[in-house]
């Protein structure tokens, strides 16, 4: 009989190679061509160094020869998620330096369309990191009830993603005779679904062992690090500029900053659960009451904006998004600068996943809600 | 803080700010060299209390580079733009506030990567979008050798 003997394994004795793996640039989980390399100990994260680029496309540099109309047809190109929020902050940049006043009725359907984005990206916010987490279902689920969102956008201004409505003094279109009478139908329709949401993956035990307690972001770190929107929000961090900088309708109406505490990855996804209820109740307040008007006032047929610089803060589905334009007088612009929310979301990442499994890391990027061609711009 | 008395901080804090009324926020600019220090003021001092950089960029201006900073404060809410100038074209670089808002090593990384400056102390200067040896499109005076941005 062979003699048995315990082996035992001091630390101190394995040396032991740092293993790095590459997730990406065409991984499922990363939601575009990111990547991201991951160095390991066994399963355990130790650091992550996102690698951007893949979908680089010198937007900042384009707008420079372009005119100011035309470049508010790139920014729905960079979230194409909050795309009509985009547009609204260049066309709300552009009036405050034209210091031109926009009818109160384009006020309140910027608005409206605003928080209709805001659901229809954290659906698909929902739905694809429902996928991430090894729920298929939620696919399913969300983009059906994203569709009746999208058939809106398209009734009134023919897009579905890419949106361009806004325009330099106003809408480019009245909405359609249909349009209040389906937001409500909509709003009706999702309030039953919303719940079933909840029922589905929120209490779901797996689900909630996954994400509590994992990624976890503290308000002082958010702050430090920019981490905006609603992962800014569920660590603590009130950041949200409809109520701190308000514009459009928001002073308006009454609503409220949804804001956590616990900073962790199932925090970052209650929040945008919430945050999908408060916008259904800002629609509310706003669609009974549009004001009749102009949906337009007339601008020049050539926009100069006077010399100077000028900045636009807004609140996207992701966070806070910056237009930063710096005019010489001319036609075109002479520098202009996106501050994206997906950029500073995503070099965080390095300061939460450490001591986390690989799995986590998926879940963490997940719940951060990426969007690569933000952060690529 | 009102903007009148944002310049009475900043006045105490330095005699060499130029300090501007913008369209909207307070612009005040100051020398490269002190940047660093009265950035950690700024921040530090329980009046101003910026503790929040949201926007962190650079400008290409005829005979200098502007880099230019966003900062809000998170306890009143108030906002200012700093500026600082860098004159040298050939190897222009400026002091890094990374360690101040850690937030500013990655925006500092992507002027880097678009228009060739390079921050002092900054442990991460590798290119961000682009190459190593691509050039820096984010100057006026870059060459655009497949002709994608101007036709």
């Amino acid at each position: 009989m062979a003699e048995y003997r315990d082996i035992t394994f001091g630390t101190d004795e394995i040396k032991t190679d740092d293993y790095f793996i590459n997730i990406g640039p065409q991984h499922p989980s990363t939601h575009g061509a990111l990547r991201v390399v991951a160095k390991l100990e066994g399963e355990i994260v130790q650091s992550v160094d996102p690698v951007l680029g893949y979908i680089h496309s010198g937007i900042e540099k384009m707008c420079e020869s372009l005119s100011y109309p035309q470049l508010i047809h790139l920014t729905d190109r960079m979230d194409y998620l909050s795309a009509h929020m985009n547009n609204e902050a260049v066309c709300l940049c552009i009036e405050n330096a034209l210091q031109v006043e926009v009818p109160e009725r384009v006020k309140y359907i910027r608005t409206i369309m605003d928080e209709l984005t805001r659901i229809a990206s954290h659906q698909l916010w929902w739905c694809a990191s429902g996928m991430d987490l090894g729920a298929m279902t939620t696919f399913f689920y969300g983009l059906r009830d994203r569709e009746p969102i999208l058939d809106i956008f398209e009734e009134t201004c023919g897009a579905r993603m890419t949106f361009n409505y806004n325009v330099p003094g106003g809408l480019m279109f009245d909405i359609h005779p249909n349009f209040q009478k389906r937001v409500k139908e909509f709003l009706k329709y999702f309030r039953k679904k919303l719940p079933e949401y909840d029922r589905l993956v929120t209490g779901n035990i797996i689900f909630t062992e996954r994400t509590k307690g994992v990624g976890v972001l503290s308000r002082e770190k958010a702050i430090e690090w920019g981490v905006t929107g609603p992962s800014g929000r569920a660590s603590g961090f009130s950041c949200d500029v409809r109520k701190h900088h308000p514009y459009s309708a928001y002073p308006y109406i009454q609503f409220n900053e949804k804001i956590g505490t616990e900073g962790d990855s199932y925090m970052r996804w209650k929040l945008r659960m919430d945050e999908m209820w408060e916008s259904m109740n800002i629609i509310d307040q706003l669609i009974d009451n549009i004001p009749e008007g102009d949906f337009a006032i007339k601008m020049k047929g050539v926009i100069k904006l006077p010399e100077g610089e000028y900045y636009q803060r807004v609140e996207t589905a992701r966070g806070e998004f910056g237009v930063f334009i710096v005019s010489d007088g001319k036609k075109n612009p002479y520098r202009v600068k996106f501050r994206s929310p997906g950029f500073s979301n995503l070099l965080v990442l390095n300061e939460i996943v450490k001591g986390f499994k690989i799995a986590d890391l998926v879940a963490i990027m997940a719940t951060l809600d990426l969007v690569i061609p933000d952060i690529d711009r | 803080m009102t903007n009148e008395e944002l310049k009475q901080v900043i006045n105490l804090l330095t005699s060499e700010a130029i300090i501007k009324d913008g369209a909207q926020y307070l612009e005040v600019t100051l020398p490269a060299a002190g940047l660093r220090d009265i950035c950690f003021k700024l921040k530090n001092n329980a009046e101003t209390a910026f503790d929040y950089l949201f926007c962190l960029t650079g400008v290409d201006y005829p005979t200098y580079f502007e880099i230019v900073y966003h900062l809000d404060s998170t306890v009143y809410k108030h906002v200012i733009v700093l500026k600082a100038r860098t004159e040298n074209r050939e190897n222009p670089f400026i002091d890094t506030v990374g360690d101040i808002w850690p937030t500013a090593y990655s925006h500092e990384r992507e002027v880097h990567d678009l228009l060739g400056v390079t921050f002092n102390n900054n442990p991460d200067m590798r290119r961000l979008f682009l190459e190593d040896g691509w050039g820096f499109p984010l100057r006026k005076d870059y060459f655009d050798p497949i002709r994608i941005v101007e036709r």
